[in-house]
């Protein structure tokens, strides 16, 4: 770059439709029905033609308790298992940098459930979760406690379903916070420890606000994720029983089955201006500083 | 970390709680893979007093007529040509966006984060996916599958491309290569740690995805393996045993690319989630 004048009259190696392939792929199918959606959330849409009702479909959603409370319980559901990720990937985390034996096993243990298919785990939890023969009660009855119904009892569904959620997610937040911890340099600790901190003195004024950078990390993925959640809801409730554990992902499908295509992309709607209104106040308070490489 | 000698008693609580916690799920699946359909409905945690994995296995490949075959060769399908289109793009994309800083690529940026962040919309998707005569097709899943996948591949591409000196380029460049062979026979090479990264974390993703096939390629016909779990629960209520079976058989694939590409499949995940 000694001579800025003949790179300019050259041609750039770095072309910009390079971009064209991929962006419109992008484009094409994210983008542009992600900006017709508020579009069609305005009209009574059968896929073939679309008549104008204005804000027919939100007023719809809003007032049909059905609907309005799959956004309450999306964030219930966002709020939990995020929170739950966050404490016991801290805990996890530090439990897997301490000297114990198998720790590198117990890692991938931990990690795995993150890999398999999330249907399965749905399944396979709904056997276990079952309220009178489940393997899960009967542990608990072991111990004196009588479980709750679990998926069956309209209290607990939600709460249920999110548990699943931080038991297949919790691998990716352990990861994320080892990561952190092992990037805190040894001597902090030995430094501490000769000053006579406690275990729990060191974990709460080292290892806590340098791990921060991973606790915004899991907090935004979790939220994200959790905020957007249909597959393991679907497996294991189906909203049920009644509306329950309806979120909003999953009543977008229902309507969307039941063919009221329109008042289903209203709830799409909902959810972006969710996610965007949740997410991006976020994102933007914790990245300000490490903005690019 | 100091010279700390092993914690045992730590190490046996953190043993017995790994157990139950997370060995557990997976064992009941084994377990009740391995029972005869009487013995599986009792849902209990036991050894099976016969085994019959071989049965329960030619059962769940036969039921339906081969329906699971069929899926898992749908699924390969949609893995395969999904992720290695996506590569190929991204890297592209990433490439020019990394080395080109203007306000135009910083804007693009900020597009590509919005693919990470917002749900996508799943009735307008059909919409255009309908009116390009794709819809329920399997071209059309899989550029879906494209497009949701682009923004995390790029992402992650473009962080390590950052770790590639740009004289690299300009010795290729004066070399007379041009951007094609610059990039194809130059650059990608050099990509190859976080490709291998890219291709098996996405090929995860895929193979799991549920949603997608769900609302883009409805039908018996064209069921991945996702879907194939549903059908078991509607057609054999009672038949957990190969409910679990049909679960064992589609955890396979990712097991094994765990079990070969532990690093980089936990280094991009937390690469892609600390940029996202």
């Amino acid at each position: 770059m000694k001579d800025p004048g003949l790179v300019m009259l050259r041609k750039s190696p770095y072309p910009y439709w390079f971009l064209i392939p991929g962006g419109l792929v992008f484009t094409v199918f994210f983008l542009v029905p992600s900006v017709m959606a508020f579009w069609f959330s305005l009209t009574r849409w059968t896929l073939f033609d679309q008549e104008f009702i204005g804000l027919d479909n939100y007023v719809q959603f809003f007032r049909e308790p059905a609907l309005a409370s799959g956004l309450w319980h999306t964030l219930v559901y966002a709020v939990v298992t995020s929170g739950l990720k966050v404490i016991l990937g801290m805990a996890l985390a530090v439990l897997l940098t301490a000297p114990i034996l198998g720790r590198g096993f117990m890692r991938s243990v931990a990690f795995f459930p993150v890999l398999v298919s999330t249907i399965g785990v749905g399944l396979t939890f709904q056997v276990l979760m079952h309220p009178t023969e489940g393997v899960i009660n009967q542990i608990l009855g072991w111990a004196g406690i009588t479980g709750p119904a679990w998926l069956v009892d309209p209290d607990w569904a939600l709460l249920s379903v999110a548990f699943v959620d931080v038991w297949q997610g919790v691998g990716l937040a352990t990861v994320i916070y080892m990561a952190g911890i092992l990037s805190i340099p040894g001597e902090y600790f030995e430094a501490a420890k000769v000053d006579g901190a406690s275990a729990w003195h060191r974990f709460r004024r080292i290892t806590l606000p340098l791990a921060k950078p991973a606790t915004v990390s899991v907090i935004l993925l979790s939220l994200i994720g959790g905020l957007r959640k249909f597959d393991l809801i679907w497996a294991m409730t189906k909203g049920g029983p009644g509306f329950t554990s309806d979120v909003m992902a999953s009543v977008i499908y229902k309507q969307y089955q039941a063919g009221f295509y329109g008042l289903s992309t209203a709830g799409n709607v909902v959810l972006f201006l969710l996610v965007i209104l949740i997410a991006l106040p976020l994102f933007w308070f914790f990245n300000r500083k490490d903005d690019n490489q | 970390m100091s010279t700390r000698r092993l914690s045992w008693p730590l190490s046996a609580v953190a043993i017995s709680l790994f157990g139950v916690v997370f060995l557990l799920p997976f064992a009941f699946i084994l377990l009740t893979a391995g029972k005869t359909q009487q013995e599986s409905a009792a849902l209990e945690f036991s050894w099976p007093t016969r085994w019959a994995l071989v049965e329960n296995f030619v059962a769940v490949v036969e039921a339906r007529d081969y329906l699971l075959i069929i899926a898992f060769i749908n699924s390969t399908i949609l893995t395969v040509a999904s992720v290695s289109v996506v590569v190929v793009l991204a890297s592209m994309a990433a490439f020019v966006l990394q080395r080109r800083k203007s306000r135009w690529t910083k804007a693009v940026n900020l597009v590509i984060l919005s693919g990470l962040v917002l749900p996508p919309a799943v009735v307008p998707t059909i919409w255009v996916l309908q009116k390009l005569g794709l819809f329920k097709t399997m071209p059309g899943l899989i550029l879906v599958e494209i497009a949701y996948a682009m923004a995390f591949c790029v992402l992650l591409f473009q962080a390590f491309i950052a770790g590639i000196p740009k004289e690299m380029d300009e010795a290729a460049t004066i070399d007379g290569a041009g951007p094609l062979s610059l990039f194809f026979r130059v650059v990608l090479p050099l990509l190859r740690p976080i490709i291998v990264t890219v291709v098996v974390v996405q090929t995860v993703f895929i193979w799991n995805d549920f949603a997608s096939p769900l609302y883009f390629l409805p039908g018996d016909e064209n069921a991945t393996v996702q879907l194939t779990l549903f059908n078991f629960q509607g057609q054999y209520t009672n038949s957990y045993n190969l409910l679990f079976m049909d679960i064992l058989l589609i955890t396979v694939p990712p097991l094994v690319m765990f079990m070969i590409f532990q690093r980089q499949i936990v280094s991009g995940m937390i690469a892609g989630s600390v940029k996202g």
